[in-house]
């Protein structure tokens, strides 16, 4: 692949509820952050792409709404709806067209609407959605079908999330830090079975935003632009039933496609750190699984013996993950800019010692039916 | 040094709601399928001429070989599990079933995949994936997919 770096990352805090901020003041507080990080103003942005969802924000072109707050005026400007993985892939394909320069930011006010009734319309209207199933019930499938799969425990999924709200203490962005055992997994609340409150990610407000840039544009960042090595994606069937849920088939697809670009043909060798979109603790122990980190059915062992641990030998959401803020659609870009923070080794608290490549994932629609596939920095 | 304003500031918000109608064709292969479920109590699935995969949900299309799938193929009322969650959380904007109440993925005998229905009347704590479940109809029917009312654990002797 040509030569493409992201030269700029900014996140805002994430919390439940950001009442004092609307989304465009959001939006222009992570692309202000963005520039700064990569030490540009807005005047040297050639494109603006802009994430949002109508649905979520409750008005029509949603994306007309933000484009004051990301400095679009007279730029090339496109929208994108879709989680943030997948608005990155856009940009970057602004830049393999020719555009030096361009700035992608994504937002989400999880606080303004009513999860559940969104998610439920993402379902067929003729043949699914008046049965009432939404995100957290669909997952819950899926779960059940891959604890199925590899026999697998309730305890094992638990994990996870013990794992990743522990991880969120170093992350100052975060929203959920929480201590907590399986036990404590084990005794929330069932909402839909086998998914309990604590395998589930909360409710979020808050945005992110990049900056790519071509080799010459990316010359300024200096030793802080991270190389884009590969990008893949890949889609599953629409509807459940047509589905083998147990099987992250359009993931292995996606990560195939990333790891050519990349020229990785070993990817638990040579990936040293995975961010992945783990809306729900089982999420995550599939995705490793697509992602090749581990063989089939093997990432619940590998999660307890520790390897995907902040000290193991393949972290994963070493920032604690969506399981500890969920803006959707901003989630997968957060995956993307967390990776570009440790490969920089500018993660802070969390930075993980000598990451060298790391891999991002994020996915749209219900039970992860379309998958993207990041692989940041490594070797020249 | 001025206080700044926004520390003592109380953020209004606005309440609203978006309220659309929408009238979605359910499509030529779409209202067959429900026209069968309504009139004859009968599932209907269709067979892919290039793979023979019989389709149920039906559809106008195999997504694998991209071929028409005009053939229809009647289907039993009875069929497998595939997997299944137990609903904890009353979302009454969504469905007039009080939890806990199943959902469940379910491959009915004749078709190759499986479709989405509701699982209830009977202790959902029995539910298994691979279990054996039957089709109850609903007595008034309007040609909805709530023309089939729930799946429930079989009587069927083996
Ligand atoms: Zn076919």
């Amino acid at each position: 692949m040509e030569r493409v770096a992201v030269i700029g990352v900014g996140m805002t805090q994430f919390a439940r509820e950001r009442p004092a901020e609307t989304a465009a003041d959001l939006v222009f507080e992570a692309c202000t952050r963005a520039l700064e990080d990569a030490r540009l103003s807005i005047e040297d942005v050639d494109v603006v792409i802009t994430g949002s969802n109508d649905f979520f924000d409750g008005r029509t072109i949603s994306s007309m709404a933000v484009m004051d707050a990301c400095g679009s005026y007279d730029k090339n400007v496109s929208t994108v709806e879709g989680d943030g993985t997948f608005g990155a892939a856009h940009a970057l394909m602004r830049v393999l067209a020719g555009w030096g320069t361009v700035l992608y930011c994504a937002h989400h006010k999880g606080s303004e609407s009513v999860m559940p009734l969104i998610t439920n319309a993402m379902f067929d209207p003729i043949f699914e959605r008046f049965l009432g199933i939404e995100a957290v019930t669909s997952a819950a499938l899926q779960a059940r079908a891959y604890m199925d799969r590899w026999g697998l425990d309730e305890e094992t999924l638990a994990l996870v999330s013990v794992k990743n709200h522990g991880n969120a203490f170093r992350n100052p962005v975060a929203q959920l830090p929480l201590e907590t055992t399986v036990e404590d997994v084990m005794g929330s609340p069932y909402i839909a079975d086998p998914l309990k409150r604590l395998d589930c990610a909360p409710v979020t407000d808050g945005a992110a935003a990049v900056i790519l840039a071509d080799r010459e544009h990316a010359r300024s960042a200096g030793s802080r632009a991270v190389r884009v090595r590969g990008v893949g994606y890949s889609c599953d069937a629409f509807h459940l039933g047509d589905r083998d849920l147990a099987d992250p088939s359009a993931l292995r697809d996606a990560a195939a496609r990333a790891y050519r670009g990349a020229a990785i043909d070993d990817p638990a060798r040579q990936i040293d750190l995975a961010e992945v979109s783990e809306v729900f603790g089982y999420m995550e122990l599939m995705w490793c699984e697509g992602l090749g980190l581990c063989g089939p059915g093997e990432a619940g062992e590998m999660t307890a013996s520790g390897r995907t641990a902040r000290d193991g030998d393949i972290p994963v959401n070493v920032s604690g993950g969506c399981l500890s803020a969920n803006p959707v659609l901003v989630s997968g870009l957060n995956r993307v800019i967390e990776c570009v923070l440790q490969v920089r080794g500018e993660a802070g608290e969390h930075q993980v010692e000598g990451v060298r490549t790391a891999v991002a994932q994020g996915f749209n629609g219900p039970c992860g039916q379309s998958q993207c596939v990041w692989v940041l920095g490594g070797e020249e | 040094m001025t206080e700044d304003w926004r520390d003592s500031q109380e953020i209004l918000v606005m309440d609203g709601r978006i309220k659309v109608p929408y009238a979605w064709s359910a499509g030529e292969v779409g209202t067959t399928y429900l026209e069968s479920l309504r009139d004859a109590e009968r599932f209907l699935g269709t067979r892919c001429p290039v793979c023979g995969i019989v389709y149920h949900l039906p559809r106008m299309h195999c997504p694998d070989c991209f071929e028409a799938c005009p053939e229809w193929v009647e289907l039993e009322s009875t069929g497998t599990l595939v997997t299944w969650t137990i609903a904890r959380r009353p979302h009454p904007a969504l469905s007039p079933l009080a939890p806990p109440f199943g959902f469940g993925v379910i491959r009915l005998d004749g078709a190759d995949t499986g479709f989405l229905h509701l699982l209830y009347g009977f202790g959902v704590g029995s539910l298994r994936s691979g279990m054996r479940v039957e089709a109850v109809f609903a007595r008034e029917r309007t040609g909805s997919i709530l023309d089939v009312s729930h799946f429930r654990p079989s009587r069927e002797v083996v």
